[in-house]
């Protein structure tokens, strides 16, 4: 995603605490997560390896782990953590209770 | 305040030490001293240096820059001459004092020269064609000599003289090894296997070996002409290499005036007896009278004494168990704990093939290996020393300790092909598993976590583990988190569940909380929600993000991120009405696939996310389970109903098994059967639990089978005589199972695990006096069963049944019509 522009992807109360939902911006598919910490963090949502939907992963404090395969990468780098391309990482935060992509 | 630390010894334990407290961050500047001229070398790598399989570089474990790279100052070839221990201070060898405010003493050992007339020369210490064989220096003395000669005599036959005589094979043409004992190697090996080992040395290296072989003079005025024993025998020769043994380098630190047995006496937090502020660590040390003279316990005393140093209190040091395990001279040979039995009731089992050079031998003390000797063949030798060292039950069929029973030979790493696929469901080749233990990743669990290799079916684990053991050079690094139940909280599941238990944790982020040191971990969420539900039942405190996609949804996710739905089907059995109505909402969504399952139910395979809840309604059946760490089905035969040869109703009783158990929770899979004879038309004997009826109105259940990625006949664990009996019996298995298991331990590794004697005596006859409480703890289970389809009207959570599929389109499961 090149946009610097902020999109609002709506309240956070949508995505439950330590899960994650998939979102089309621009035509691109990013998986927004909400930690137990409360923050965000936003990844692309197609896992490079076999095409896994990364929003229904697990995810804890650093890592995202696939539900197919259970590779995992961490989520403020998208470096993969056991030998996978990276992933693309987004800036993300909440404001006033909403979810607020880009920079 | 950062305190100096002297090291006086570079060698593998000094420099080791010093890598271990770096590690903890330890706030110290460093100095080093060493007697060679050098960085720091592995000394065990100097026998590949002789047989020339190893380059110099090779064998460096640090070079200079690392020692400049930590702000190390290391003062290579300076000797220490004495230790002022009141004024804190050590004297060098030119006349330099260097403070301290801690001292670690690793002086190692020195190689011993046996009493002999004329060894050393008045003017040049050994006589011209005389070497020992402990240093770097030695070895490129004795190649750089070799060279130019013929005849070679090794003085000590122990494992450091066969991989000398091993070596210089490779420089001079004829080799002769004396040895002052009756056999080869008798420290670590039996007279039996010491023979044997001599006959592969003799025959397959063509290595001359003389046993009680006492050198009484070396030969040659200028150069050596040859050695005479003290029978009078002559063996004529140009280079005589002694490796006789060694001794610990105490003699400085003795004459310092600190405490100096065998070795430098150290309390198991390796501080120097009486002294609060000097350590000792390697060969040189002596720990509750004992000294080791091997790199594993080497390793376990640096980490105790870098821990201790860095201020971690509560470590200690209480000895090691000794085991060995290497390829002596080109031939296999593993030692460990005993060579001889000691007790008249020792069991001692010997398996000895001459021909081949294989000998074997195990001592058993009241059903834990105490001693093993293997000669020839090392492929059980990973699995004799973790019985050795951990003290587990072993087999009753002996022999399968020594053998692979009717099972795959077992692959050595060595000859497999850098290309070879080792993990069959991920890919991963022998050479990628290398290549991480290369880069600096020394255990299994490690290793899979880094490359996926066995975290498919599994089955490939064993092999995986001897790579890895291999890579590293004989013996996988010691994995903390081998006995833990989930990675990311340090204890194993009894411990866990009592700390569970005692803080009173009803919920899987409270776990992490208050024993996860490192936090909340993706990785054990799954193991921690499933131990928690069946803990606290209708207490537990359910939080969907530790649950795994497929048990938020309550279907399996498949390749494409589209589920699965399968409805229930007990023991198989379905109707036309529920036919029918299956038929019209596979129709209504267009299900791309319907497939009968392995479990026999019929599968509704590629259902978006999204459309799951609808398809539930519409069905209005009670979901299969086709997911989840779960009772699964109960597989059938037509049984007494329909069959001419079904002795009991298998049909109704698995009907009835799966009506009580569905849903249950557990540490893996489930999945049970029952047969209405012994023909065994639903595969009874290969379940988790399975149940044969027999002739007489009896059935046999069966439990730890499996027909899977692994394949195992379950063991009988009893015969009843009723259906009332197998159900009460299925449930005390499964509960006890449930408690006791490992996360994702299937029956069939948990039940050999604990045996099914020992299972017998709990569940069926009980021993234990536990059968009411595991009674009383499954039928609480049974009765908080609760169908998930149901929650479907309304979500647990937000977007709980939204797609995360992408928009562009994925492989998709192909589509048979």
């Amino acid at each position: 995603m090149k946009t610097t522009s902020l999109v609002n992807l709506g309240p956070v109360t949508d995505i439950p605490l330590g899960e994650g939902r998939t979102y089309a911006v621009d035509g691109d598919m990013i998986a927004i997560f909400r930690l137990r910490d409360s923050s965000l963090r936003a990844v692309s949502a197609i896992c490079p390896h076999k095409g896994g939907p990364l929003a229904d992963g697990q995810i804890d404090n650093a890592v995202v782990v696939c539900p197919l395969h259970l590779f995992a990468w961490d989520l403020a780098t998208g470096c993969s953590q056991s030998g996978q391309p990276p992933i693309n990482v987004y800036p993300v935060r909440e404001d006033d209770g909403h979810i607020l992509l880009g920079d | 305040m950062t305190q100096k630390l002297v090291v006086i010894g570079n060698g593998m334990a000094g420099a080791r030490t010093v890598e271990e407290i770096l590690a903890r961050h330890g706030d110290f500047s460093v100095t080093m001293f060493g007697d060679e001229p050098y960085g720091n070398y592995n000394r065990i790598m100097l026998s590949n240096l002789l047989a020339g399989v190893e380059t110099e570089e090779g064998i460096f474990l640090n070079d200079l820059a690392w020692y400049r790279d930590n702000g190390i100052t290391l003062n290579a070839g300076v000797k220490i001459e004495r230790i002022d221990a009141a004024a804190r201070i050590v004297h060098d060898s030119n006349g330099g004092a260097t403070p301290y405010d801690k001292l670690i003493i690793a002086t190692g050992s020195y190689s011993w020269t046996p009493p002999m007339k004329n060894v050393h020369n008045p003017k040049r210490g050994y006589h011209q064609g005389v070497f020992a064989f402990r240093t770097l220096d030695d070895t490129r003395g004795m190649i750089r000599y070799a060279r130019d000669h013929e005849r070679a005599v090794v003085i000590g036959g122990g494992l450091l003289g066969l991989e000398a005589a091993r070596g210089l094979q490779n420089h001079v043409s004829h080799v002769t090894l004396l040895h002052a004992m009756g056999h080869l190697m008798e420290r670590q090996l039996d007279p039996k296997a010491g023979q044997m080992l001599q006959a592969s040395v003799e025959g397959k290296l063509g290595i001359n070996v003389i046993t009680n072989a006492m050198t009484s003079e070396i030969l040659g005025k200028d150069k050596v002409t040859g050695v005479k024993l003290a029978d009078g025998t002559v063996i004529e020769c140009d280079v005589v290499v002694i490796a006789a043994g060694i001794r610990p380098n105490t003699e400085m630190v003795a004459n310092s005036g600190l405490p100096v047995e065998r070795g430098i006496v150290v309390d198991d937090q390796m501080r120097v007896q009486g002294h609060e502020d000097v350590y000792s660590v390697g060969e040189c040390a002596q720990h509750r009278g004992s000294l080791y003279g091997l790199v594993a316990p080497l390793w376990d005393q640096a980490k105790v004494l870098a821990d201790h140093i860095t201020g971690t209190s509560g470590v200690a040091y209480t000895g090691s168990k000794l085991h060995t395990k290497l390829k002596v001279a080109g031939i296999d040979v593993a030692s460990m704990g005993l060579i001889a039995p000691e007790h008249d009731e020792d069991e001692v089992i010997v398996y000895n093939e001459p021909k081949k050079g294989v000998y074997k031998q195990l001592i058993i003390r009241n059903d834990v290996l105490v001693g093993a000797t293997l000669v020839g063949d090392n492929s059980k030798a990973a699995s004799l020393i973790q019985h050795f060292d951990r003290g587990t039950a072993l087999p009753e069929e002996r022999s399968s300790l020594i053998f692979d029973i009717g099972g795959a030979v077992e692959e050595s790493p060595e000859d497999m092909p850098d290309d070879a696929q080792v993990c069959n469901c991920n890919g991963v080749s022998k050479g990628a598993i290398c290549g991480v233990v290369a880069g600096g990743c020394g255990t299994v669990s490690g290793v899979m976590d880094k490359t996926r290799a066995g975290k498919g079916c599994g089955t490939c684990k064993p092999l995986v583990q001897r790579i890895v053991e291999w890579a590293n050079g004989g013996a996988a690094e010691e994995d903390p988190a081998a006995s833990w139940y989930v990675p990311g909280v340090p204890m194993p599941k009894s411990e866990l569940m009592a700390s569970i238990r005692k803080y009173r944790l009803t919920s899987v982020s409270s776990v992490f909380a208050k024993l996860a040191p490192g936090g909340e971990d993706a990785k054990s969420k799954m193991g921690l929600a499933s131990l928690l539900k069946m803990m606290w039942g209708a207490d537990y405190v359910d939080e969907r993000d530790a649950r795994f996609i497929n048990d938020r949804v309550h279907a399996n996710i498949q390749r494409d991120g589209t589920f699965s739905v399968v409805p229930q089907m007990k023991g198989g059995v379905t109707t036309p009405a529920q036919l029918r109505k299956i038929a019209e909402v596979a129709e209504k969504y267009d299900v791309p696939m319907v497939k009968l399952t392995g479990g026999q139910r019929i599968d509704l395979l590629g259902v978006p996310k999204e459309k799951l809840p609808a398809m539930w309604a519409d069905l209005d059946m009670p979901s299969g389970y086709a997911y989840a760490k779960s009772f699964r089905t109960v597989k059938t035969c037509v049984g007494s109903d329909f069959c001419r040869f079904g002795v009991g109703d298998s049909t109704a009783l698995g009907i009835a098994l799966e009506e009580r158990y569905q849903g249950l929770e557990g540490p893996g899979k489930m999945k049970l059967a029952v047969s209405g004879c012994p023909r065994n038309c639903a595969e009874s004997y290969v379940k988790d639990l399975g149940v044969v009826a027999i002739d007489g109105g009896r059935w046999e259940i069966y439990v730890g089978g499996a027909a899977g990625a692994h394949i195992r006949k379950g063991d009988l664990l009893t015969t009843v005589g009723s259906a009332e009996e197998v159900i009460r019996l299925t449930g005390r298995f499964l509960q006890y199972y449930r408690e006791n298991a490992n996360w994702l331990e299937r029956t069939y590794a948990f039940v050999p695990r604990i045996g099914v004697d020992r299972i017998r005596e709990i569940v069926v006859d009980d021993t234990d006096g536990i059968a009411a409480a595991l009674d009383a703890a499954v039928e609480e289970a049974v009765q908080s069963y609760q169908d998930p389809w149901k929650e479907r009207a309304e979500p647990a959570t937000p977007g709980q049944f939204r797609t995360s599929l992408p928009l562009i389109v994925l492989p998709q499961v192909p589509v048979r019509s």
